[in-house]
């Protein structure tokens, strides 16, 4: 097929400009204060391993409170559940220009299989689209390699949920007092 | 029923408590520091919430006649209909369907009003063993 030139130019003005994000001063390896605002995180000992645009890797070092099955000393289920709710919360901030509060409207996670005992667990998040009132995220879960997951997930969250403020603005805040 | 909770570490370490209700039993979570998401708010994080309302439903099938093993979770979602503030949260089980293989469960979590639902969950299990 041959573009016209008015093709070309509405090609031309549909194109993105380059995207700032909200966040972007962080993007990267993860930072320990990354958590700091969200105490269930901080209590299970949560890490931030890397953040990017729309997306954001965490991980949760295992130990023995997480079991949910005592005989097979496998995680418990909703322990994966907190750890890619807390990845897709940071998934969906790292998506936006201007920072809003975001609230979890549904989540549904598939137990792909049981997660390994006694290995730490990671959950990748991705916000593949994010509209005015909605983010949609896709995430993993593994505990040796990404290419062999146990947990899939998807979910929703709305966008600009409450007043009470976006937790990661705290950082941008933060930031801003120390210079 | 609470020995069984005593026996799951997780369920420990977020104080889930039994406690009979209207028909059957009714699982109870405490407001504790340590179980906020947002600390602005403050409210539950949406993953403690998940993981109660799972536990709720696992708890549910292993009251069930028949059930030795804990039921392995094929899936569960939830929906979150309200923020969960810093209050005692409740919730109750119900066993949409008891099959062969997999069981459907129905799970509702409410704080100071039955009738206003902070999350609602529907998982499926594979039962072990029957």
């Amino acid at each position: 097929m041959t573009r016209s030139p008015a093709d070309s130019k509405l090609l031309e003005s549909r194109m993105p400009e380059e995207r700032r994000y909200a966040l972007q001063p962080f993007f990267g390896p993860g930072r320990a204060d990354m958590t700091q605002y969200t105490p269930h995180a901080r209590r299970l000992r949560m890490r931030v391993v890397e953040t990017g645009p729309g997306m954001a890797v965490l991980t949760l070092p295992y130990h023995d409170e997480l079991i949910g099955d005592p005989v097979r000393r496998v995680v418990f289920g909703g322990v994966i559940t907190t750890l890619i709710d807390q990845a897709s919360g940071l998934a969906v901030a790292c998506a936006m220009e201007e920072l809003a509060a975001v609230a979890t409207i549904d989540l549904r996670v598939d137990y792909l299989r049981a997660a390994e005992p006694g290995c730490d667990l990671f959950a990748r998040s991705e916000c593949y689209k994010l509209t005015r009132n909605v983010a949609f995220v896709r995430a993993t879960a593994w505990e040796r390699s990404p290419d062999d997951p146990f947990a899939g997930c998807l979910g929703t969250f709305m966008v600009g949920a409450n007043q009470g403020g976006a937790p990661f603005g705290r950082l941008i805040a933060d930031e801003a007092a120390k210079s | 029923m609470s020995r069984l909770v005593d026996a799951i570490p997780y369920a420990r370490l977020l104080g889930v408590e039994i406690e009979p209700g209207e028909e059957g039993f009714e699982c109870l979570l405490r407001f504790r520091d340590d179980i906020v998401g947002n600390a602005r708010l403050p409210a539950i994080h949406g993953g403690v919430l998940g993981a109660f309302l799972e536990l709720t439903a696992i708890l549910r099938l292993m009251d069930a006649d028949g059930i030795q093993d804990v039921p392995k979770p094929i899936n569960f979602s939830i929906d979150y209909l309200r923020s969960a503030g810093p209050r005692t949260t409740r919730a109750r089980a119900d066993i949409f369907k008891l099959g062969r293989r997999i069981a459907h469960v129905h799970v509702v979590a409410w704080q100071e009003q039955r009738d206003r639902p902070v999350a609602a969950g529907n998982g499926k299990f594979l039962l072990a063993g029957r």
